[in-house]
């Protein structure tokens, strides 16, 4: 049974089809591409996978479970979680605040033990500390768990937001463009840290980028989206080589 | 690791111990008689208002919504603890045990308004929030400004209406008048002193500071900072803000008993949009989310224009430029760093590092 499957998901706003028929099978584990060029609707497929629009036609499955229509929260709770293109940190808070927020779901304290602090607030609350760290550590952000979100440089808060994203403890992920505005060193140690998050801790991942290095690097599978329809399908070498998608990306041969 | 947990923790003692020292000061003050009466005086009503600001830091501050109808809730408190000692007079007469309950009723009665007003009133965001709560907030004062409640042996007498209440043939002999209209409530007991407040106060500090600091407290931070982000981690943004909402309205509702049991008459006038906005400003000024600070800001600027009270029509004058100098200066990175150097906490943290080349 696939982890996530779109039976001809679309959304129109207006007179305007911003995804249309679009039918995606995600396997357990995989890691999978969703690419096209500007304004193909990629990332509205990941706002209607998490809530954020409801569709208005077609539906989606998350393990079997038909969970079109619900709220940001319980998708959430269901086992997605995301990051955002324009990032989307708490700001005002600390690295590792961040993260505990992404546990908030986990906490089992209510709030009155945490106000009086007693109960299971101590043990939780060190448990939960703990955990931030070593999900900190995966990105090598250790030492910044102390520093407001805002002062982090634009690669570190990229990371931040996986971060986060991961401590709800998801069971498919879902990247937009992780890679943007890093330079190319960054982004070959984060396409190993995206592999790495993806063996080690049970994931399932789907990403939008627009670097085609990483794409080819780690996606075993990818869909190209252009004007919200898909043009192709299927394993990453293929796709990337098929004569559409290049008129897509780069324009039509004079 | 643990260091962050310590660093907070001193920020927190230092709050508690200089809450503590200010109320040790005063309260020496008092004892022997260095102080003045109109000092003495003042020491209620700055530790309503301290109550008033932490409360409303925890929703213009941490929850990032503007409530322009605090006083509102102070007023829903104020009437149900002045209800309930009028009522229990009789009854409880030991003040020490009454008013611990009338206070305690106080908060809840007002944080069930707190609730029944957040319903719709977080459903808006930014500037609609800001209009709603103010028409709420005078709202509130006019139901209580028009609102006549007697009994007599008859039963109780209820009206909205002032010509219904003076028609209604009362039993002269066992007739009490609970809330008169404009009049308000009169007869309240004076049970308030500088000492419960200084509990109340302590025991709201420490469990605000705590509630922050817990998954609460960055539940409610993370939806000010950012609504999608925290729908998306799975935070249910509308209870965040509503528990940051009702907690305020509780403490506001305290603070309105200890606000009732220090005065003579009770009049819904009192709470008007004038004090939601003093409280406003007492937190502004205090830079926001910093409770300590706010607390500094709300005992200067209430303390200020009564200290100027010799100089007549300068007062307002100076508390004016007062205020535009704290503004200019919250505002100043200079002065930010120059206040840091001067912070406990610097201090402290000097003396460690000083301990540590020995």
């Amino acid at each position: 049974m696939p982890i996530l499957e779109t039976k001809d998901l679309g959304i129109q706003f207006g007179g305007l089809k911003a995804v249309d028929g679009l039918y995606i099978k995600i396997e357990k584990g995989q890691l999978y591409g969703l690419i096209g060029p500007n304004g193909a609707g990629k990332t509205t497929v990941f706002n209607l996978l998490t809530g954020v629009y409801q569709p208005t036609s077609g539906s989606f499955y998350f393990d079997g479970e038909q969970i079109s229509n619900s709220s940001p929260v319980s998708i959430n709770k269901k086992g997605i979680a995301r990051t955002f293109q324009n990032i989307r940190l708490f700001g005002d808070m600390s690295v590792i605040d961040n993260v505990k927020v992404g546990f908030h779901n986990s906490y089992k304290y209510s709030m009155l033990e945490g106000v009086l602090r007693v109960g299971r607030y101590r043990k939780q609350e060190k448990e939960y500390h703990d955990k931030a760290m070593e999900l900190l550590k995966v990105f090598g952000m250790e030492n910044e768990a102390k520093l407001l979100a805002s002062n982090l440089p634009y690669g570190k808060q990229r990371k931040l937001e996986i971060a986060r994203a991961m401590a709800t403890n998801p069971k498919l992920l879902l990247l937009d463009e992780p890679a943007a505005g890093m330079n190319p060193n960054e982004t070959a140690e984060l396409m190993e840290t995206i592999r790495f998050v993806r063996d080690n801790f049970d994931m399932t991942i789907l990403l939008i980028e627009h670097d085609m290095k990483l794409v080819s690097g780690i996606c075993e599978e990818v869909t190209v989206l252009n004007f919200g329809t898909v043009l192709a399908q299927g394993k990453t070498e293929t796709v990337l080589n098929d004569p559409k998608v290049i008129t897509a990306y780069i324009g039509e041969d004079d | 690791m643990s260091k962050k947990i310590k660093s907070r923790n001193l920020d927190k003692y230092i709050t508690y111990s200089f809450l503590i020292l200010i109320f040790v000061i005063s309260q020496l003050l008092v004892m022997t008689g260095v102080a003045s009466n109109k000092f003495e005086g003042l020491l209620v009503p700055i530790s309503v208002y301290v109550l008033l600001a932490v409360s409303l830091n925890l929703v213009v501050g941490f929850s990032g919504e503007l409530s322009l109808g605090h006083a509102g809730f102070m007023c829903v408190g104020a009437y149900a603890g002045s209800l309930f000692s009028l009522l229990m007079q009789n009854v409880i007469t030991v003040w020490w045990l009454r008013f611990p309950m009338a206070i305690i009723i106080g908060g809840l009665v007002a944080a069930v308004a707190g609730f029944l007003i957040g319903i719709p009133v977080l459903r808006l965001r930014g500037d609609y929030l800001a209009i709603v709560t103010l028409a709420f907030g005078e709202i509130i004062k006019n139901l209580f400004n028009n609102m006549y409640l007697a009994i007599d042996k008859n039963g109780v007498f209820f009206s909205m209406n002032a010509s219904a209440y003076t028609k209604h043939a009362f039993d002269a002999a066992t007739k009490q008048d609970l809330i008169k209209g404009a009049q308000g409530i009169t007869g309240t007991p004076n049970d308030s002193n500088f000492v419960i407040c200084f509990i109340v106060i302590m025991i709201c500090v420490i469990a605000l500071l705590n509630l922050i600091d817990s998954k609460t407290g960055r539940s409610i931070k993370a939806a000010r900072d950012n609504r999608i982000a925290a729908e998306a981690m799975g935070i249910d943004v509308t209870k965040a803000k509503m528990t940051a909402f009702v907690i305020a309205s509780f403490i506001a509702g305290m603070a309105g008993v200890l606000y009732s049991h220090n005065l003579r008459t009770l009049v819904a006038s009192k709470f008007d949009y004038n004090l939601s906005i003093l409280v406003l400003v007492f937190v502004v000024l205090g830079g926001m989310k910093n409770m300590r600070n706010v607390i500094i800001a709300t005992i200067i600027l209430y303390a200020l224009p009564e200290a100027l009270r010799a100089l007549n029509d300068y007062r307002m004058l100076l508390y004016a430029i007062v205020l535009i100098v704290m503004m200019l200066l919250n505002n100043n990175d200079k002065f930010a760093a120059f206040k840091k150097k001067l912070s406990i906490k610097a201090l402290i943290a000097r003396f460690n590092t000083k301990g540590g080349v020995k």
